[in-house]
């Protein structure tokens, strides 16, 4: 069942097929640029809080994760959108928050984080981002 | 196929689910100059906390009597051990009876005074007093008898996923340990320095606000500071944390 989102955008549901998702979230394009910034911002993606990327201008990167350098040399667009939309699938043990999964299904959620960690678009801009990751 | 085992094995590999053996203080954590700052009782601005609820300890309720009536100048006649088992089980509440509920119930009995609502600052404070007494004392909750029940309650919560970042405290606080999140590496999670002077507050924090404050790191819903869930937290978190020396006022971040 899709939770609201707020006004601008509603939950999309996906499919998960050999531990990838093949189709971009609402067959959007990805920007890596973007995708970049996402991965580093505190507030969005905060993805080097435990992985250590090759984004040198912050200093501080996590050591609890795998660190991400040729990450799009390890894994399909596909697989690397399953681990960014919902790495849980893959290991349901993980601490690594799902940034795309339906908001209904969250324990005790604050009622000002009630949507997805980061929006469709910003899922793919993730993904294009480590794709370039060879 | 092959590959998709190979992810999914190695995925699993690094996750035992207790990373620590021995229980370390936070302390053991801090930069030498907030350790430094902890152990000075002139720089540590706890100890500001600990003076006004001195000044609490001493003052006369309603009935004329004050703490010192019963438990001597300065708390004299407070013994850090007992102190130091907090929670207790109560037969009165057949429950857990928290340092602070404790503190409110005397000044309700014994001083006849109207109980002040959880983490009120002067219960804040006379539990900084208090605590303070047993500086250097080790935590030593009793989770064996009654209290168990709550013990494990507390360890479910603390094991359960919260909030938009679907995370546990165990996972940072038990798992990861040592491991760097960002700037900051994570320790064990211990209650042991509580109340604690935070520099981020620039205050005194009770363990129950600290609880709220790793709520909304997680984007959950807190619950309210002393409810039924944050004190079995807190005779978990206690329990957990037995042998360790009480550091009241500690310095954190
Ligand atoms: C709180 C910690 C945490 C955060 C934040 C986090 N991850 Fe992860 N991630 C992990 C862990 C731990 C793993 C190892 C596998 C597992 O536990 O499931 C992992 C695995 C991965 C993998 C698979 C790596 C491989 O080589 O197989 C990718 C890709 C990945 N993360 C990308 C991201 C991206 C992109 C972000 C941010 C949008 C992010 N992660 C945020 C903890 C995190
Ligand atoms: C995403 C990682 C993470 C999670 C999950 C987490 N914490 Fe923490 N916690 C931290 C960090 C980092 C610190 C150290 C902060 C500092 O420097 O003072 C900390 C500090 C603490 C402390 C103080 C320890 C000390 O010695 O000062 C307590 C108590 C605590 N956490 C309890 C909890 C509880 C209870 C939960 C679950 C509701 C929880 N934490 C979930 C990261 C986390």
């Amino acid at each position: 069942m899709a939770a609201p989102l707020g006004a601008e955008e509603a939950y999309l549901p996906w499919r998960v097929e050999n531990f990838a998702i093949e189709a971009p979230l609402g067959g959007l394009r990805g920007d890596a640029v973007r995708g970049r910034a996402i991965a580093a911002s505190r507030e969005k993606g905060n993805c080097i809080a435990c992985h250590l990327m090759p984004i040198p201008e912050h200093p501080m990167h996590g050591t609890l994760a795998p660190p991400l350098f040729g990450a799009g040399a390890r894994l399909s667009a596909g697989e690397l959108r399953l681990r960014v939309v919902d790495e849980k699938v893959v290991n349901p043990e993980t601490i690594m928050p799902a940034f795309y999964r339906d908001p209904g299904r969250y324990h005790r959620p604050h009622p000002e984080f009630a949507t997805t960690i980061l929006t469709a678009q910003e899922v793919e801009d993730v993904v294009a981002y480590l794709v370039t990751l060879k | 196929m092959t590959r998709v085992l190979i992810m999914v094995l190695t995925a699993l590999l690094p996750l035992p689910s207790l990373a620590w053996e021995k229980p370390v203080s936070g302390y053991a954590y801090l930069p030498e100059q907030m350790q430094a700052m902890q152990d000075d009782s002139f720089e540590n601005p706890g100890m500001f906390t600990v003076e006004e609820g001195g000044v609490l300890f001493h003052t006369p309720g309603y009935n004329g009597n004050s703490c010192v009536g019963c438990h001597g100048e300065g708390g004299s006649r407070l013994d850090a051990r007992a102190i130091a088992r907090y929670p207790v089980f109560s037969p009165e509440h057949q429950g857990p009876l928290t340092l602070q509920q404790r503190i409110n119930d005397c000044r309700e009995h014994h001083l006849d005074e109207f109980p002040l609502t959880y983490d009120e600052p002067d219960l804040i404070r006379l539990e900084t007093f208090v605590r303070h007494l047993a500086r250097g004392e080790k935590v030593n909750v009793d989770v064996s008898g009654p209290l168990r029940p709550w013990h494990e309650s507390g360890k479910a919560l603390y094991h359960t996923r919260i909030g938009q970042l679907d995370m546990a405290c165990h996972h940072c606080h038990d798992r990861y340990v040592d491991l760097n999140l960002r700037d900051q590496v994570l320790n064990q999670g211990h209650s042991n320095a509580f109340p604690a002077h935070r520099l981020l507050i620039g205050d005194i924090s009770s363990l129950h606000g600290k609880f709220r404050d790793c709520y909304a790191t997680l984007r959950a819903m807190p619950h309210e500071v002393g409810s039924e869930e944050f004190i079995a937290l807190e005779v978990y978190l206690n329990a957990r944390g037995n042998g360790l020396p009480i550091e009241t006022p500690g310095i954190r971040r």
